[in-house]
């Protein structure tokens, strides 16, 4: 398939697309006009597709600067009337939350869908926060698709729901719904007409652009949240979203169990309330092994529908509720059943029949049933008790076993179990060629000339692809916060010790969130070393563009912004842009920095190793006749083109980017340029 | 409670019928999930129902990576332990890793050229060797392919053709339940034109060895 199939208008074909290609087809689909983002995993290829399809698709795209304004930019373009699209990873959703809070008060005109991808198990985030909790504070509705013809889908709907009542709208995915490829069928394209010299005041008429505009209307009453104002726009929220608890929806859906169900008559009528990937857990192991238990699969979660929950619960013995990482329907439904005065049993997170962190898979999904009917076994036996009441006690009377998460399985042979204990772990490291391998050579390098012990230096680390450097041989991320947090915390570090503090961020990182605390740090007079690795791309989401290039989200030509003005700008005495590919002077320029009374900036300035376009350059080898082997290239710089063979040092000149990062450590002067 | 278990946990034959999976695993930039689309498509081509499961991410900073495919009536696309029809080890120690996913039965499509992690200096384990590491699975797996992917790769004319050679493999199985010609179909739809000759020929390569190891 080539990306440009997303963007075919035939309706029933199918495609095998990857939940993130499902979502752009759903927002072309639903005719949207405006997209903006800033990459995160897992939720980046949405953003990727886009930046490559945007212009025949009729859409503006753009990376913004960072989540807010990417919400701010969806935000004003619904109120000016057209579909507006902002998608991001779970914790994106804690930047952009200030705007977002708001946008539920102004409201919107056009549709406005929010995509938020959380990363249950946390295979690419800091924390595993569950983002339903956002459309609770926020008053807004949530969507959770599980699968990708369901994104596509929920994503219309999303934009339909959303210009009915005028309020954005959730859809969460998780790691495993966005990275789920399958069978999607498409619908029809709407197409939004450009009828962009119909718009009334079009001043600039000549403005020839691919999207459609909108015109924003004037009410400052409604879209000011001055207190006066806000006070009513609250009740009007509240108003919107007490309608949409009213309305029916097609997306809650009943799997009912065969009525030839060999386990149909069992003692006790069960029922599951699942939803996301808990869902196809859920129906794969009742289907599989046939448990006969209906399943009522939510695909509204919130406001949480109430009706149609109790409907199916009403009758039932025991409800056992699916769900990733919080217990959040559980207490709805466990809020139901105390409204109603049920005498149901809830088996959920709460009382240990599921894990409470982490991601599910078919197998805890079937450990959790068959722990409930061997108890329910070990119950029948006993006569006096023998109603699912005693089975709920059984279950809560157990604690929470944390260690018991995802523990991987042991096999039932000793001789394979040595075997896969014996690996080796293969862990990201940073590319053959990586500048921020030289960089950190430097630092480590200028801090053992100054003498000062590791002890003595902080290294406040960022989130990117530096982050690598928390291992071995490196060693330099000691603390991390959030995108951006590297520049608050070496200022709170400068005055909480009298430690050396270095902190590292991207260039992407530093647009995102690095300038508003750097001020706060020259304005309070901190003293740390602050190195802005710029390697021209925002590599660790797979390179995109960000606002230090001089192209945008859609390939145009943009206005580059200097990392080095803007600190010079802020009246910063020490700030120097370094080759850090050129060792010496990056050793001197780092010794120079570690002593300088102030806030010190250093922008290390070298292109990623992935960057396509790159001048190929000749790869290293090793010159036998000079090599002592004393490992220290292998050591020190942990380059994945040096390896030790046959206890020779040989470098793999297909991988090897010909850096000479390894060439200039070497004392020896054993390693060469190949001929 | 033995009863119970193989009572009430029994697989259901109606919901299994059809069911065909494969899990994937490698190192980043071998063309793991590449390859699982291919399949994916050739599965859509036969009419079959798939879902499949792409872990992303750190993939081209040399971390593991892992694909899992699942044809039949499945909504999830994460394999049950134990539960792979057949695994494709694009790196051979990373198929050690997920043992969890197989049994005696699956068909394993090992290639046998290895990729040593850039640190394993800094490691406290030292990188096994390989011939001992297929002796042991021999002794426990029925159905064990070794290869040597990346020189038939080379063979073919690109060590880039190394996820081909291993999916002419798969095919080359009679348990697997895509032809080879419907392979080669989606191969042409999801690849570049210019290389179709030198891919086609290296999941034929891929084919032949294992045919000849049966
Ligand atoms: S640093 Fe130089 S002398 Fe030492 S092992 Fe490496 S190549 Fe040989
Ligand atoms: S082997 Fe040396 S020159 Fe080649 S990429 Fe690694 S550090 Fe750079």
């Amino acid at each position: 398939m080539a990306l440009e199939d997303i963007l075919i208008n035939k309706p029933k074909k199918k495609l095998f697309l990857l939940g993130n290609e499902a979502a752009v087809r759903g927002a072309i689909e639903a005719g949207i006009s405006i997209a903006a983002t800033y990459p995160g995993t897992p939720s980046s290829e949405i953003g990727d597709i886009l930046h490559y399809l945007a212009k025949d698709a009729n859409i503006y795209f753009e990376f913004s600067v960072n989540e807010k304004v990417a919400m701010e930019v969806a935000a004003t373009a619904a109120v000016s009337g057209l579909r507006s699209f902002t998608f991001m990873k779970h914790v994106g959703l804690n930047v952009a939350s200030d705007s977002f809070m708001t946008t539920a008060y102004n409201g919107v005109n056009g549709g406005m869908v929010i995509l938020t991808a959380d990363d249950p198990s946390m295979f690419s985030s800091q924390n595993e926060q569950d983002n339903r909790h956002y459309g609770r504070l926020a008053k807004i509705p949530i969507l959770e698709p599980s699968n990708p013809q369901e994104i596509k889908d929920m994503v219309v709907y999303g934009f339909e729901l959303s210009e009915k009542f005028k309020i954005p709208v959730i859809i969460r995915t998780t790691t495993r719904i966005s990275h789920m490829r399958g069978i999607v069928e498409l619908s029809e394209i709407k197409t939004s007409n450009n009828d962009n010299n119909k718009l009334k005041n079009n001043l600039k008429s000549n403005e020839n652009v691919h999207w459609k505009k909108g015109f924003f209307k004037k009410n400052p009453n409604r879209y000011v949240p001055v207190p006066g104002n806000a006070a009513e726009m609250h009740k009007n929220l509240t108003l919107k979203f007490e309608n949409i608890k009213k309305i029916n929806t097609k997306l809650n859906k009943i799997y009912s169990a065969p009525k030839t169900s060999k386990n149909k008559n069992s003692k006790f009528k069960l029922g599951v309330i699942s939803s996301g990937s808990g869902f196809n857990y859920t129906y794969d192991t009742i289907n599989k092994y046939d448990l006969g238990i209906d399943i009522l699969k939510l695909g509204f979660t919130h406001p949480f529908p109430e009706k149609e929950v109790l409907e199916f619960i009403k009758d039932l013995d025991g409800i056992f509720i699916v769900e990733e990482v919080d217990p959040i329907m559980e207490k709805e439904v466990l809020s139901i059943i105390g409204k109603n005065q049920l005498k149901i049993s809830v088996f959920g997170k709460l009382n240990n029949v599921f894990p409470m962190i982490y991601e599910f898979n078919p197998d805890i999904l079937l450990d959790s049933f068959k722990k409930f009917y061997q108890i329910a076994e070990k119950e029948k036996e006993n006569e006096e008790r023998n109603n699912i009441k005693d089975i709920y006690d059984e279950f809560s009377k157990e604690e929470i076993n944390i260690n018991e998460y995802n523990q991987s399985t042991k096999l039932e042979n000793t001789q394979l179990n040595k075997l896969i204990e014996s690996l080796p772990n293969r862990h990201p490291t940073l590319c053959p060629g990586c500048p921020h391998r030289a960089s950190y050579f430097a630092v480590k390098k200028s801090i053992e000339e100054l003498e000062i012990s590791e002890d003595n230096v902080i290294f406040a680390s960022d989130i990117g692809c530096y982050t690598l450097g928390i291992s071995p041989p490196y060693q330099t991320a000691d603390y991390l916060l959030s995108m951006g947090s590297s520049i608050g915390d070496g200022g709170g570090l400068s005055k909480a010790t009298n430690q050396t503090i270095m902190s590292f961020i991207g260039d992407s990182t530093f647009f995102h969130s690095g300038i508003s605390p750097l001020i706060n740090c020259i304005h309070n007079k901190n003293k740390f070393v602050l190195t802005i690795l710029d390697n021209r791309t925002t590599a660790m989401t797979g390179g995109q563009s960000n606002p230090g290039l001089n192209v945008d989200g859609m390939g145009d030509p943009a206005p580059e912004i200097s990392i080095e003005k803007i600190a010079i700008s802020l009246g910063i005495e020490f700030v120097k842009i370094i080759n850090p590919l050129n060792l010496k002077k990056a050793i001197e320029t780092y010794k120079e920095a570690i002593e300088f009374d102030g806030v010190s900036v250093i922008i290390a300035k070298s292109p990623c190793a992935l960057i396509k376009r790159l001048k190929k350059r000749k790869p290293m080898e090793i010159d036998y006749n000079k090599c002592i082997k004393c490992l220290e290239c292998v050591k020190f710089l942990a380059c994945p083109s040096i390896s030790v063979k046959n206890d020779n040092i040989v470098i793999d000149p297909l991988s090897c980017k010909g850096c000479t990062t390894c060439r200039q450590m070497c004392k020896e002067k054993a390693i060469k340029i190949e001929r | 409670m033995i009863n119970m278990e193989e009572n009430m946990f029994s697989k259901n034959p109606e919901f299994c019928k059809d069911s065909y999976t494969i899990c994937m695993c490698g190192v980043g930039g071998q063309g793991i999930i590449k390859t699982s689309t291919i399949i994916g498509n050739g599965a859509i081509n036969e009419g079959k129902k798939v879902v499949m499961s792409e872990v992303h991410g750190m993939s081209q900073r040399g971390g593991v990576v892992s694909s899992e495919l699942k044809i039949g009536n499945y909504k999830s696309s994460l394999i049950e332990e134990f539960n792979s029809d057949m695994i494709i080890g694009f790196e051979p120690i990373e198929i050690v890793r997920n043992l969890n996913k197989v049994n005696k039965d699956t068909k394993m499509i090992i290639n046998t050229h290895s990729i040593v992690p850039s640190n394993i200096s800094s490691q406290k384990n030292s990188y096994p060797n390989i011939d001992e590491v297929i002796d042991i699975l021999r002794e426990n797996y029925n159905y064990v392919y070794p290869i040597n992917g990346s020189q038939l790769a080379k063979e073919s004319g690109n060590i880039l053709t190394l996820n081909m050679v291993l999916l002419g493999a798969a095919t080359a199985d009679e348990t697997f339940p895509i032809s080879k010609d419907s392979i080669i179909i989606a191969m042409k739809n999801n690849l570049k034109a210019n290389f179709y000759d030198m891919n086609t020929e290296a999941i034929e390569k891929g084919y032949e060895t294992v045919k000849s190891l049966q």
